[in-house]
């Protein structure tokens, strides 16, 4: 009997997915284990792995489509077995109540699986389009779905120009020249009607329209095409801005700023750093590695503050985990986690994060690997940021901000005598969730983190 | 200066280099005491003698492989094809030995061999006798391909020709021997390779070579009357193409229109098309297109045969389509259109 192949959750937090790539095709014979396709959660780039044995009857949805939770994606069983009973049940999965009647039907990028089996079986899996099948007349034995059909979810938005200069093919045609043309003029070609054919716009039209004043003002000739885009938005990017927003109004933050003089830290860590070199395996240590560390031992000695809010009371962490915001190529943002980092010792930590760092940016992160943090630690000191305050990521309640370290003059008593000298300094910002870390026990544990990192004997103990 | 026949240009350019390089010879049907077929070798038997200037048989496949033996062991051989249309029975040595002896001798042997003769239809000579082949052997590396249009290219380019050690097929223009045109006095050459503008303009630009470039000036010559301004560049080698002076125009006119005597598939206009829009595409404001004689062998009937062959009119519609302009009405005739 063939069975349905739903969508898994392969985030903790994962709503949907998109179906990056299949690995196996339909026909393809499936051992338990083996990873039928690639699954692009809100948080990484998941192997969607089968359990079960058997052939892969039919794929039912496109690469590149969104598929909810629990919504059919494949059909797996017995090969040449009949597929008609199975579709059906697809159809009722993959329907969904439509909210509004008179909603326009979008073209869905998503994937949608139509109630009509006859569809299906005619093969026309590639391209959803509830158009056709309202046209297409449902068998009268069969409930006529007519709501059902209509699953069509809104579609991604996708980037497209919109219907241009009434020539009826959707897009702008233009001559090469004249794109060119219109470019050096500051014409904008959508707005113009082509005298070519097809409505091709040419020359004589761009020359036309520029002497008519369609043209930007002359300082700005030569301004490459600077219209408004509209871009997907990546499933990560969706994920980061829901928690922000969920953060920022959930969290009442407090911020508390303090300066550390880092010399030693930074003379600490090059003596680290030195005392590896040219040995097999030895890791660099960063300034930030150093950061996790003393806000790790700082929270192990402050227990108060290694805590989260809940609606069942106030959740005190067994262990203190650190993440670390890695930011991504594809202008990503992602917290993978150094557990127990406050026991670990500081090569440990430092290989460890290298490796999350790493992975991170290859989406290659394990869901348990970037969730489950106590607190975290956000540095932009790289970037030349003196000190900025950042978003709690909950449920942690704590966030430490890190300044770049710079020589900064200071004031210091010598013999009695103030006097100026200079020194490294690092500005940290700790961002608290004032339901649970009040600013006593905030200042406290941002004074142990400084105290740690002015001392940084004490990390090595 | 001196105005001079296209076919006295020829001439000249053999007789200068004869007399200044003792290894030259003329070989070929009728050149000598008939004094050329179209009266190209006219005297030179009576100025270098019967060593120098030679008759042959009726038998083109012996005498072109005469002369690449010749070339390869040290003379420089003008051979005569009494039109390019009997070339097809020598095609083997020149296709076979000529283009490729250089090559597999691994240079031991240079080519210095010119095979010239009239090419294209010159009226009522019927399918066999009004080929225009140059992309035959524009197709084959190791050949160099030159067609002059005026007596001063045909001169200079004769010359350059002769001094080449690489096979050059030079193709006259048998309808251009009788035109008249100055010529510099004296060694002046012209490079092989090197195109020539021969008319300026702003609109659009036309490629063509030998006959067919003296008819696209006409249609150039009318359509200035209509304000259109036409670009006309001579190629004057086929190959090695002067692509840049091609794209320099296209750049600056925006429009291309290629016309040749020939048939169009897979002939010369469509390796200039592929050029140019490859290398002027973004200057490009449309598409490239094209005048050839239409798919069929020449017919024998006049009225047919100007019905084949590329005219005016038929480069004047097609700048006009390349340009977005109504075409004139077909049947008017192309001085009638002007105001």
């Amino acid at each position: 009997m063939a069975s349905i192949i739903t969508m898994p959750k392969l985030s903790p937090t994962m709503e949907e997915g998109v179906l990056a790539k299949w690995t196996k095709k339909e026909g393809d014979k499936i051992q338990p284990g083996d990873v039928i396709a690639e699954v692009e959660t809100d948080k990484a780039n998941m192997e969607f792995p089968l359990e079960d044995e058997g052939v892969l009857l039919k794929l039912l949805v496109k690469e590149g489509d969104t598929v909810k939770l629990g919504d059919p994606v494949a059909v797996l069983g017995e090969a040449g077995e009949d597929l008609a009973d199975v579709m059906k049940e697809v159809g009722q999965k993959g329907a969904q109540p439509q909210k509004k009647t008179d909603e326009p039907a979008a073209p869905p990028v998503a994937a949608t699986v139509r109630a009509e089996t006859g569809d299906r079986e005619q093969g026309d899996t590639k391209a959803p389009d509830p158009t056709r099948a309202a046209a297409k007349s449902v068998p009268v034995a069969k409930p006529a779905p007519a709501s059902k059909q209509a699953a069509a979810r809104p579609a991604l938005s996708v980037v497209q120009a919109e219907p241009a200069n009434g020539n009826g093919h959707g897009r702008v045609l233009a001559s090469p020249f004249a794109r060119k043309l219109a470019l050096e003029k500051g014409v904008d070609l959508k707005r113009l009607s082509g005298s070519g054919p097809h409505g091709r716009i040419i020359k004589r039209d761009i020359d036309e329209a520029a002497a008519h004043g369609e043209a930007a003002p002359s300082s700005l000739a030569y301004v490459p095409s600077r219209e408004d885009q509209l871009v997907p938005a990546s499933q990560m990017r969706k994920t980061i801005a829901r928690r922000l927003i969920e953060a920022k109004r959930e969290i009442p933050h407090i911020y508390l700023t303090a300066d550390a003089t880092v010399d030693r830290l930074v003379e600490m860590r090059e003596q680290l750093n030195d005392s590896g070199t040219g040995t097999e395996g030895a890791v660099k240590v960063s300034i930030n590695d150093l950061v996790i560390k003393a806000l790790a031992m700082a929270l192990a000695r402050m227990p108060d503050a290694n805590v989260s809010w809940t609606a069942e009371g106030i959740l005190r962490h067994g262990g203190v985990h650190i993440g670390m915001a890695v930011s991504l190529p594809d202008n990503g943002l992602i917290t993978p986690v150094v557990r127990d980092a406050d026991v670990k010792s500081i090569g440990a930590l430092a290989r460890e994060t290298r490796s999350l760092a790493e992975r991170a940016r290859a989406k290659k992160l394990k869901p348990e690997e970037y969730s489950g943090g106590s607190a975290t630690v956000s540095n932009l000191g790289m970037f030349g940021v003196r000190e900025f305050v950042a978003i709690i990521n909950p449920p942690e309640s704590v966030i430490l901000a890190v300044g770049t370290t710079e020589k900064r003059p200071i004031v210091v008593t010598r013999d009695g005598h103030d006097v100026l000298e200079v020194a490294r300094r690092m500005t940290l910002t700790l961002s608290c969730d004032h339901r649970v870390v009040d600013g006593v026990l905030g200042a406290k544990l941002l004074g142990e983190v400084v105290k740690l990192l002015e001392k940084p004997m004490g990390m090595l103990l | 200066m001196a105005r001079l026949s296209y076919r006295e240009a020829l001439n000249q350019a053999m007789c200068e280099e004869m007399e200044r390089d003792d290894s030259i010879f003329l070989m070929g049907e009728e050149v000598g005491h008939y004094q050329g077929a179209y009266k190209v070798s006219q005297g030179m038997l009576q100025k270098f003698g019967e060593k120098r200037v030679i008759d042959t048989p009726i038998a083109e496949c012996g005498f072109v492989g005469v002369g690449i033996g010749a070339a390869m062991t040290g003379l420089r051989p003008i051979i005569e094809l009494m039109t390019w249309n009997f070339s097809l029975v020598a095609i083997d040595q020149i296709v076979n030995n000529a283009a490729k002896i250089r090559l597999m001798s691994g240079g031991q042997f240079k080519m210095p061999v010119v095979f010239r003769g009239p090419g294209g239809a010159a009226g009522q000579l019927g399918a066999q006798h009004s080929q225009a082949l140059e992309y035959m052997y524009a197709n084959v590396p190791g050949l160099k391909v030159v067609m002059p249009s005026t007596p001063a290219d045909a001169k200079g380019l004769l010359k350059m020709a002769i001094r080449d050690d690489d096979p050059v097929i030079f193709i006259e223009g048998e309808r251009l021997y009788g035109v008249q045109g100055e010529v510099p006095d004296g060694d002046v050459v012209v490079p092989l390779g090197k195109a020539d503008v021969k008319r300026e303009g702003t609109d659009c630009t036309i490629v063509s070579w030998s006959k067919m470039l003296t008819v696209a000036l006409e249609a150039a010559e009318v359509l200035a009357k209509e304000n259109i301004s036409v670009e006309v560049v001579d190629p004057r080698t086929i190959k090695p193409l002067d692509g840049e002076t091609i794209y320099q125009s296209v750049r600056k006119t925006n429009r291309c229109v290629v016309v040749e005597e020939g048939h169009g598939f897979s002939n010369v206009g469509a390796e200039i098309v592929a050029r140019v829009q490859r290398n002027c595409f973004d200057d490009l404001d449309a598409p490239i297109e094209r005048v050839h004689r239409m798919e069929i062998p020449m017919p024998y009937a006049a009225n047919l045969e100007a019905m084949i062959t590329p005219d005016v009119p038929r480069i004047i519609a097609a700048v006009k389509r390349v340009m977005y302009l109504p075409e004139s009405k077909p049947e008017s005739k192309p001085q009638s259109k002007v105001e």
